[in-house]
């Protein structure tokens, strides 16, 4: 089972990545969701047993990579995410999807705001306030995100037991 | 077997040690060059999904390529046989000159022209960074690319390489909000500095004073001062030209002549510069092996 778990987990993050990379039209791309860091919470929520703070970090620095900034841009601020989720993910397991999405865009902004910190002092700061947009719309995808990954998580996560 | 509550002492140490070590990756990777190596090797878990990603853009442009008519063949063909013609007789013009100019510099025994070699490289249609102007192409360190070698199109100045790996590398454009190109203006020869703005269709020229002569239209090229872009190249047209009484520098904007946008094929340039050898510890130690 686990894994099996494991296995739908790294192809998640696969296809988060392949999203994240995807030419997108002009007029959509400040709208994209940080994919990874929505699908790396939800697999901190369900199994956090598995899926810790150093898968985030590693997942983190890929990030960075593909992104072409400073190695550990993006780590720092998925690590610390992936740590309050980690602390917190049996209560947010037994909030509403609403919360749920309360919480990320919180958690999601403040990872926006340590990337922006970062780059900030690298001079490379945007100057727009659309550089936020990701957190919104991740929030405001959250609920799909999260009946998407759990239901592929019971089709084929625990397909051993059931 | 899974416990119940994993949340500890343990976690939160790790937490706080990862936390450390980007920290000092971050320093590290913008201080020096020793993280290089890292990348490179993280980015080949990476080309395959880029390589995914760009295939039905790829297919597509094949797609368009195999399918297209005899008629619209032979059409493409006849014009582009026209226009070779016509850069062939220009072309002869210029070779003289060449000629010309080689013999003078001989006479004056100043330094002999530099040579350069190009290669075609493809942009990988990957989305990196939605405020920074970077692009990924894909021609690698198999191919010698060096990291803040230049790159054109068949307009003007594109950018330089940033990030080397094997197969692909990624490369920074002359509008990126970190970039600085150092130009002249074509028709005085006076010397500026254009800076990136993070927007694709225009670049900065700071710290021009309120008597520079620059006029709207004005063509610029690269200088060449700082030795990473060969001289005289093409880069940009002055657009805007603005002289606030209270400010003590003119407001100067520059329109990139290179399609940054639209270009799907990009031309790798090496240039053997004769002070590339004396260059400062800014060139990255890898720089100095392909020599």
């Amino acid at each position: 089972m686990r894994n099996s778990n494991a296995r739908i987990g790294f192809f998640t993050i696969i296809a988060a990545f392949m999203l994240a990379i995807m030419p997108l039209p002009n007029w959509a791309v400040d709208f994209r969701p940080d994919w990874v860091t929505l699908v790396l919470i939800y697999w901190a929520m369900a199994l956090p047993a598995s899926i810790g703070v150093t898968i985030a970090w590693m997942v983190g620095l890929m990030v960075d990579v593909s992104h072409g900034a400073v190695l550990g841009q993006h780590a720092l601020g998925l690590v610390i995410v992936i740590y309050v989720i980690h602390a917190q993910h049996q209560r947010l397991r037994v909030a509403s999807l609403l919360q749920q999405g309360i919480v990320i865009f919180v958690l999601l902004f403040v990872q926006q705001l340590i990337s922006l910190w970062v780059s900030g002092i690298m001079g490379q700061a945007p100057d727009n306030w659309l550089y936020f947009m990701p957190s919104l719309t991740g929030a405001l995808l959250w609920p799909w995100v999260y009946i998407i990954l759990r239901d592929l998580r019971r089709k084929f996560g625990f397909r051993a037991r059931y | 077997m899974q416990t119940l509550f994993l949340q500890g002492p343990a976690v939160t140490l790790r937490m706080i040690i990862l936390v450390i070590a980007s920290i000092v990756l971050m320093t590290v990777d913008h201080r020096w060059n020793h993280l290089e190596i890292v990348r490179s090797t993280l980015s080949h878990l990476l080309y395959p999904l880029q390589y995914t990603i760009d295939l039905p853009i790829r297919l597509y442009y094949w797609a368009d390529e195999t399918l297209s008519t005899h008629q619209s063949l032979l059409d493409d063909n006849r014009r582009l046989e026209d226009l070779h013609l016509q850069t062939r007789v220009q072309l002869q013009k210029l070779d003289i000159l060449e000629k010309e100019n080689d013999r003078l510099r001989d006479l004056l025994s100043a330094t002999p022209k530099l040579g350069e070699k190009l290669l075609i490289a493809e942009i990988i249609n990957v989305d990196v960074d939605p405020f920074r102007q970077l692009i990924v192409i894909n021609k690698g360190s198999n191919d010698n690319v060096y990291k803040g070698q230049a790159i054109i199109d068949a307009q003007g100045v594109m950018g330089q390489i940033t990030h080397v790996n094997a197969l692909s590398s990624m490369a920074m454009l002359i509008t990126d909000a970190s970039h600085a190109l150092p130009v002249q203006i074509d028709r005085t020869g006076l010397r500026a500095v254009a800076f990136g703005t993070g927007k694709i269709d225009f670049l900065d020229l700071r710290h021009m004073p309120h008597n520079a002569d620059i006029r709207k239209g004005d063509k610029l090229i690269t200088s060449g001062l700082g030795g990473r872009f060969p001289t005289n190249y093409p880069v940009a047209i002055i657009t805007h030209v603005e002289r606030p009484p209270g400010e003590s520098f003119a407001r100067v904007r520059a329109e990139p002549l290179a399609l940054l946008d639209q270009s799907r094929e990009v031309l790798l340039l090496w240039h053997n510069e004769p002070e590339q050898a004396t260059l400062t510890e800014e060139t990255d130690a890898g720089n100095h092996e392909k020599q």
